[in-house]
Order: C-alpha cells, then structure tokens, then sequence
C-alpha cells in the first residue's frame, strides 16, 4: 500500500530542503497543499463586506452557521456519523457565552473558548454513550440528546431565560476596542476570523493520518477493526472536536446577536443545518461554504419576497437539487468537469 | 395580495398629488412589521395581519396630502434571533422610521435593545410579556398583558365564591404570567389554590393533565393555553373527561376561548367566564364598523379575533401620529405622541397609553359564552374599566 | 376513584397508541424494505387527515366513509410519488434521502397552508361520540373506545394479511433478504410501490382518525416527527409487530408520565427511549 499522501508530500518538503523565505512559502504550501481555488470564498466574504455594507448581519449569521455546517461535516462527512442532534453543542456553546455575558462576564475570545470546553465536554460524555450504536439507533440517540438538553433548558427557566430568551447580556467590545454595533462591522469580523482559523484547523485534521483513518472507519468499519484501528476511540475524538466546533459558533451566534433561545437546541436547528450540508455536499470541506450561503440567501431573499410561502420555494428547490444535482452543489461541479474533460 | 393593493392605492395617490396644483413634496413614511408568518403562530400573526392591513385600507385616504406610507413587512419564522437581524436590517440598511408588529414576547425583547440604540420607536401589537417595555424607551404597546387580563378573572372568580382553585398552564413565560396574575387576583380576594401544573408547550394532548384537574375536585380551574389550537385540543379533554359535570368550574383568559375558534370548540364552552379585551359579539358602534369593514374585506374566509383588533389598533396610533406630525417626524417627538396617545373609538372601547410604563391602559371584559341565534359568541356580562398593568403596578421600576 | 383515573389515563394512553401505530407501521416496513429513510411520512398522515375533515367539513361525508375516502385517495397518490421521486433514491445515499423528504416536507406544508389556512382543522364529531362511555367499572372517553376498537380491528387484518397472505409473503421475503427475492421472481418494483401505498394508506387512517389527538395543522409533519421515529426506532425496523409494541409503550408511557408528573413530559419519554435504544439498539423486535 503506497504511503499517504500527506507523508508523501512531508518527505518532499524535507528534501526539498528550502534555503530562502519563499522556498519555504513554497514548500509549506505544498506540504499542505492549498490550492489557489481554496482562497475563493474568503475573497468572496470580503467582497460581500464591500458590495453589501447593508447586509453585514445576515452575513455574519452566514459566516457563525458556515462553521456549525464543518463542525457537521466533519462528523458526518468524515466520520460518518449521521446525526440529528449538532443543535445540542450549538446551544450548548451559545448558553454558555451567553450565560458568561450576562452575568458580568463579557469578554468575546474567553466566552468562545468556555463554550468551546462545554460543548466539547458534552459531546465526549453523550458520545461515550450513545457512539457504540449505528444507523437509526444511533440517529435517534443524537436527537434524543439534543431534545433532553432542550427540556433541561426549558424547565430551568429561570437560568437560560426559557421561551422568552435571555436577557440583559452584554458583550464587552472586542479587544477592548472593537465595540460590536449595529452596523455589524465587527461581528463581521470576528466572525470571519473566527472562521477562518477554526477551518484551518479541519483542514489540517482532515487532511492527517487522523482523518484518514475517520474516512476508512466510514467507508468499511469491520476493515478498520481488522488492522487494529482504534475505531471507538477515534469516532470519539471526532465527535468531541465536531462539538467543540459547534459550541464555538453557537458562541459566535449567541455573541454577536446578543440573544440566545430555545431554539438553538432545537431539532430545526439541528436538521436545517443538515440540509444546507447536503445541499452543497458532504465530507468535501468545501460543501458548507456552498451549502450555507445559498440556503441562507435564498431564504432571506425568499421570505421578503413571499413572507408566508417561501418553505414551498426552499422545498422545491431540495426536491430539485436531489432529482437534477445528486452530491449536492459540489457534486454537479464535479459531474460538469468530468464532462468538460470528457468532451476535450 | 395585501402588498398589490397597497401599491396601487399608493400609485393613485402619489398621482393625485402629482397632479394637484398645490403640490407638496412626496413624504414616505417607512414601518418595518415584523410578523411570524410562518411557525407556530402563523395563524395568530396572520390574524393580526389581516387587523393592520384592514386599517390601513380603510383609512389610507386618511393620510395627509403627498404623505406616502411603505410597509416593509419581514418574517421573523417564530424565531428571536432572526427577528433580531430583520430587526437590526430594518434599521440599519432601510431606515424605517417605525418599527410594529410582532406575535411572540421573545422576539419583542430580543428587538427592545436594539431600538434603544437604533432610536426608532417600536410599536408593539401582541408581544404580552409584562417587562418588555422596560426593556427600551422607544418601545410602546398597543396590545395587552396577561396580568391585566390574569389578575381580574382571578378577583372574579374568588368573588363568585369559589374557595379552591386549581391552575393547570403551559410552562412557558406567558403561562407562567397568567398562572401568577390569577393567583395572585384570587388570593387577593381570599381563595386558596390547591394545586399548579405545568404542562410542556408542544403538547397536543391534554387528557392527563385535565385528569389531575378532576382529582383534586377544585371549586374552580384555571386552564391556561396559548391561543389557537391548543384552545381546541384542551377544550375537548375538558368535554371528555367531563371535568363540568363533575362540577368543577372553568375560568382562564380570552386564550382560552378565542374567537376563531369558538365554532370548533362548540358546544362545550357555553356557560364558560374569561377575561379579555375584546370579543367579536361586543356591540359597541366601532366594533360594528370594524366587523363590516372585515366582512367586506375578508368575507367569511376569516373571524376577526383580539389579535386583529390589537393590530387595527396599532395601525390606528400610527396613522395618528402621521396625520398629526404630517409624515414627518423624529424619535422623540412620536414617543411623546404615542406616550399620552387615546383611541376612544376602538373595536374594544376607550383604550390609552400610560405614559409612565408605555404600556396599554383598556378596559378589560369579563365575558360569558352563550349561544345567541344558533352561535357561540362571547358577551361581556362585566366591564373593568381604564385597567392598568397590574405587574407593573406591583413591581416598579428601579 | 383513583383507579376510575387511573384506568381513564391508561386507556387513553392506549387510544393514542392505536394512532401512532397506524401512522408509524408504514414507515417501519419501507424503511426496512427499501433502507428509504423517508422524514416525509408524517405527510401522508397528514394528508389523510386534511383529505378527512374537508370531506366532513365541506361535504357532509359521514365520518368512516371520509376516513375511507382520505386512505384510499393518500395511498393512491402516493404511488406516482414513489415512483418519480422515490425510486431514484433506493440504496443510495441516505443524505440524499434526508434532501428529498425534507423538502417534500416542506413543499407539503406550505401547500397545506396555502389551500386551508393556518389555523388546524376542526373535528366536528358526530354527537355520539363526544363525551364520556360508561364501562361498567368506570367512565372513559367514548372517541378513546372508537379508536382503540377500530385500531384493533384493523391491526387484526393487517397481521392476518401478513401472516397469511401471498402479498404478505412477499413483503417478509423483500424485508429479509431483498436479492434473494428478486431471485426468486417476486417483482421488488412493483412490490415497493404497492407496500409504500399500504403504508401510506395506513397513515392517512391514522392521520385521520387520530385527528382529535394529534391535531391537522400544516406543521403536523415536522412537529410529530420525532414521535414517529422514536416508534419506529424502538420497534424496529421492517416489522409490523415491534411499531405496536412500541406504540403501546409510547403511548402509555406519555399518558401516564402526563398524568403522574405533568412538568417532565417529554423527558421522560427521551429517556425511555434512549434506555430501550442502549439496551437493544436494533429495536425491541428488530433483526439482529
């Protein structure tokens, strides 16, 4: 069996052996080969921020949700776990943030990263339950979790603020100095930042002997077993970063609306998240940042239009992608460059 | 549909005004309406809806000359966190002057904060939780509270001598207000309650928990639903269990019967006591207009209900507020209209703003279902006039 | 006195139950026969209690001859749905599914909305099932026995025709070795669209006759979901008798945890469920 290519390409960088600064640009390039179309969607956010100045709230929600979608990705597209249930860690993060911001606590970056340690801690808990299980039963188990975090936050009403949301939190402006305002302007940074660094991360995990091995406990599990793989363990692992994911961009939500509800821990949440995934495509990285913006633009275009009926539209346009456009928007890109190459 | 029609009479209008030799210079005024069409209250929000559309058909010649109005209308899909961005959108990227509507109190205090730092006044059509208008200076609310509806029917029923009470309410923050606005309005008045459930809000079945109710044999319950379905569904394990023969008396707020749904409730109802601020059958001049003005529009296909009476009113404050200021107008000086705002001439009665909470100031009905000609209707038998928000009145402001 | 509750709570716990087979057996049997997870089966359900009370409402169709009426014309437009929409998507990706049936779910709601308004359907009962039904030993809801005696009834036939028919022959061999009996000749194509009929047909009964219980609003199909899944999970998939013990257990559960501690509600059935999942992850009566 021929080396991976990650190791294959670390080999190469070794002996490339760089002698100059750009030399090494190159080589941590190739090592961890970006390609140029992988720049795209950052440009493209940037773009947005100056072609749409009105619009900075909606994208930022798209920047938040983007995240939640890799976090989904990661362990459906990868590890291969179908889950109804992400919306328990995305709360999970946004009360947490929410709950810090609230009472006293306002600081963004440390809110993220205690929303990022209490989604993380739950999802490794329910996880050591519920990941020995497979296919429905264990669909049902991930959404039966969200749905009892759901019920906790609801009766302890007097906490998370129950149906009516929670109040009074006030988030301290970022670095001291970034206040997050109407306009948007800084959340939409944040978010961005945010993202992009968290995607670095999925990237090098998936990219990494770690998320090889998640891709072969997808593919053909009982092989996995045979050479030894330690299979539990590492859907755990997956599971406990894929939260962790999740918790940050509840936080990112939470923060940056300055509200948290109920319905962040909802089965909505959990399946529209889902939908928008498939919608640009599983386990290709790239899927949520097709899927989100188009599922989340079409809605808000959409709704203005039709206030009532935009669900028919949305619907439809699902029906359609599964008929025409199997694998989601990525897998028609590929169908149609199969097909280019064909004609050449 | 609502939307071609306004576009139209506004057409007419700018056109009129085109055309007229004393030209004035085009004033638009823009209101943001944030609604739930779609979730869960869908059906309450297009009740309220179809309320704000009606008034402003009716009354759009109204407006003064070259003043146009744009309702920019966005749904909030039952969501805080959504209607916050439309919110946020409506006031950052579209400048409206005016923000109105909303079904669901967690969306209103998600929007609250946003209008203290946007400056633009919010008029609220529905939202009921008591402590929203604290929540911003520029929020106002036209429509109602549940400790204003809660808190008499309580008196009420401690005064028809009833000793014991039983609630039974959906576990929610606007349950949880009716529950202790009838508590405390029947212990005021020196009953005792026996016994208070919960019960979890998406439930369509209530059998059990009106099985509870029976088994403590209360001289009276006190059955708490949001409005809609849920009347229907609670109504009917009311009726199959046989809670009224068993003697046990019934009571809740207009929530329980609303009047939509009285035709499906049916029979079961008569006899029944709620309170609330508006039922259709009231026979004041206005509501007659009101209802033919409905019936002309909508014909049979919808009942007006309070939702649509509460959003009338909404827009009836607005255009008052346009009409005195001419269309033009800043943040403070339609707070200050709107804080010492009358409507005499309500489909409710005499309604008012109390300047001091920005809330609602209305008399406040108790009300028994009869059958008149072959219908259900809820008539006011008992009229609490000029009611302010008891919570407020329990627990000022700091 | 408390046993009079007690047995009133039970009964109704049973009632519901009835509903939820009806509605979910169906689903347990495609999901085992053609491995189609299909989150739209709440929309026959739907659809059949739609097609029931406009009959009642509009026409004056007395109430079984709507209920027939709304199972036949669901199962008979669920065939043309299966077999342009569904049937691309056997074997395949389960995502793929999860696209497709959310959508409908979605298109069906809204169109729901669109030609009957927001507002749910109303039930108008004839009058001799309003009201309470003396049993001798206590009073219990006399639409509570309609449902329980004509659930019964019809779980009957469905076992018998099951157990005992050709067509049910040729279901249990499809569900337990799906090659196997298209080696032996049985025509799976034809044999999908007919079992997703007979489920959907079933639905549309449960939909219809539990309308009172689980109330027609066009969010039905997303908000009963989750029940829908926890029977069928718990039961297992493929089978006719696991949904009804699963049912049973639901149902009563529901009804007593209601009744007993009515704060937790939904809780409780949560763990339940993930109890009997940890416990038997192929449900109660699903093939190893």
């Amino acid at each position: 069996m021929a080396a991976p290519r990650s190791v294959r390409a670390r080999v190469a960088g070794i002996a490339a052996a760089p002698d100059s600064g750009a030399a090494a640009v190159e080589a941590f390039a190739r090592r961890h080969r970006f390609r140029p179309y992988e720049a795209l969607p950052w440009l493209a956010a940037l773009a947005a921020y100056f072609l749409f100045p009105g619009y900075l709230p909606l994208a930022s929600q798209i920047l938040a949700t983007i995240l939640f979608a890799l976090s989904a990705d990661l362990v459906l597209g990868y590890a291969g776990i179908v889950t109804l249930g992400q919306a328990a860690f995305f709360g999970a993060g946004a009360y947490t943030a929410g709950l810090l911001a609230a009472h006293g606590w306002g600081e963004p970056i440390t809110g993220l990263l205690a929303a990022a340690v209490t989604a993380a801690a739950i999802g490794f808990l329910s996880g050591l339950v519920i990941l020995r299980s497979t296919g429905l039963s264990l669909l049902m188990q991930t959404l039966v979790v969200a749905a009892m975090l759901g019920e906790a936050a609801n009766k302890a009403s007097a906490i998370t603020g129950g149906d009516d949301g929670l109040q009074g939190m006030q988030v301290w402006p970022l670095f001291g100095h970034f206040e997050f305002g109407l306009y948007g302007r800084t959340a939409f940074f944040y978010c961005f930042a945010v993202l992009f660094l968290c995607w670095l991360a999925v990237r090098r995990i998936v990219h990494s002997g770690f998320g090889r091995s998640l891709t072969g406990i997808r593919e053909n599990v009982g092989r996995m077993h045979a050479i030894g793989a330690p299979v539990m363990r590492r859907r755990l692992v997956a599971y406990t970063i894929s939260a962790a994911l999740a918790g940050i961009s509840g936080a990112l939500v939470a923060q940056t609306t300055g509200f948290v509800g109920l319905d962040s821990l909802g089965l909505e949440r959990s399946g529209t998240v889902l939908i928008m995934l498939i919608i640009g495509g599983v386990g290709r990285l790239y899927g949520a940042f097709i899927g989100v913006p188009l599922y989340m633009v079409a809605q808000d275009r959409f709704s203005s239009i039709e206030p009532v009926y935009w669900y028919f539209w949305i619907g439809l346009l699902m029906v359609l992608l599964v008929t025409f456009a199997r694998g989601g928007v990525l897998g028609l890109v590929d169908r149609l460059r199969i097909w280019g190459g064909k004609r050449r | 549909m609502s939307r071609a029609l306004f576009g139209s009479a506004v057409a007419l209008v700018a056109a009129a005004v085109a055309l007229s030799p004393a030209t004035v210079m085009a004033q638009t005024v823009k209101i943001g309406v944030i609604n739930s069409y779609s979730g869960f209250v869908a059906q309450a929000a297009d009740e309220m809806q179809k309320g704000m559309d009606l008034y402003v058909k009716e009354h759009e010649k109204d407006l003064p000359a070259g003043v146009k109005l744009d309702l920019i209308k966005r749904d909030d899909t039952s969501k805080p966190d959504v209607g916050k961005r439309l919110a946020q959108e409506l006031i950052a990227r579209d400048h409206v002057n005016l923000l109105a509507g909303v079904i669901l109190s967690p969306v209103a205090a998600a929007v609250a904060p946003l209008t203290a730092e946007g400056r633009v006044p919010f008029v609220i059509t529905n939202a009921a939780g008591v402590a929203i208008p604290r929540l911003s200076p520029y929020v106002v609310r036209v429509s109602f509270t549940l400790w204003q509806e809660g808190y008499p029917i309580g008196k009420w029923a401690a005064q028809q001598g009833w000793k014991t009470a039983y609630t039974s309410v959906t576990d929610f923050i606007a349950g949880h207000d009716a529950e202790a606005a009838f508590t405390k309005g029947f212990t005021d008045g020196g009953g005792k309650i026996i016994g208070a459930d919960r019960f979890p809000p998406a439930n369509p079945d209530f059998t059990p928990f009106i099985q509870r109710v029976k088994d403590a044999k209360p001289d009276v319950a006190f059955l708490w639903v949001p409005a809609q379905e849920q009347a229907v569904a609670i109504m009917k394990a009311v009726k199959d269990l046989g809670l009224r023969e068993a003697g046990i008396n019934i009571t809740s707020t207009q929530d329980l019967l609303p009047d939509e749904q009285l035709p499906i409730i049916g029979d079961a109802a008569i006899g029944l006591v709620t309170s609330g601020n508006y039922s259709v059958d009231a026979k004041r001049p206005a509501n007659t207009a009101f209802l033919a003005a409905w019936k002309r529009a909508y014909g049979d296909k919808a009942i007006a209900d309070f939702f649509s009476v509460d959003g009338w009113d909404g827009m009836a404050m607005i255009f008052d507020l346009i009409k005195a200021t001419k269309g033009d107008f800043t943040t403070d000086q339609a707070m200050a209209f709107f804080k010492t705002w009358k409507g005499p001439n309500s489909p409710r009665g005499p309604i008012a703003i109390d300047p001091a909470t920005r809330d609602i100031v209305q008399n406040i009905y108790i009300r028994k279902v009869e059958k008149i000609d072959g219908k259900l209707a809820d008539v006011e038998i008992q009229t609490i006039p000029m009611v302010k928000d008891p919570w407020k009145e329990l627990n000022p402001a700091k | 006195m408390a046993f009079s509750a007690g047995l009133s709570v039970v009964f109704h716990g049973v009632a519901f139950a009835m509903v939820l087979y009806l509605i979910s057996v169906g689903l347990s049997v495609t999901m085992g026969m053609m491995g189609f997870v299909n989150l739209a089966h709440g929309v026959f359900a739907m659809a059949g209690g739609y097609v029931m009370t406009s009959l009642m409402n509009r026409y004056g169709v007395p109430l079984p001859l709507a209920l027939g009426a709304a199972a036949a014309a669901v199962a008979l437009a669920s065939l043309p749905i299966e077999r342009l929409l569904y049937r691309w998507l056997y074997g395949g990706d389960e995502l793929d599914q999860v696209l497709l049936t959310m959508g409908l779910v979605f298109m069906s709601g809204a169109t729901a909305q669109y030609l009957c308004g927001a507002l749910q359907q109303p039930l108008r009962l004839p009058p001799g099932l309003n009201g309470g039904l003396h049993l001798g030993f206590g009073e219990v809801p006399a639409y509570d026995a309609l449902l329980i005696a004509s659930g019964a009834a019809l779980v009957t036939v469905l076992w018998l025709g099951i157990e005992r028919s050709r067509f049910g022959a040729k279901i249990r061999a499809a569900v337990d070795n799906l090659r196997m009996a298209q080696s032996v000749g049985i025509d799976t194509s034809r044999l999908f669209g007919l079992t997703f009929a007979l489920g959907s047909g079933l639905a549309a009964l449960g939909g219809g006759l539990g309308a009172s219980l689980i109330t027609i609003t066009p969010g039905y199909a997303l908000d009963n979901l989750v029940y829908f899944l926890i029977v069928v999970a718990i039961g297992g998939l493929g089978n006719i008798r696991g949904p009804f013990l699963a049912a049973l257990l639901v149902g009563v559960a529901d009804s007593t945890c209601k009744y007993l501690v009515p704060q937790f509600g939904a809780f409780l059935i949560y763990a339940m469920t993930m109890a009997i999942l940890l416990w038997r992850p192929r449900g109660l009566f699903g093939r190893a």
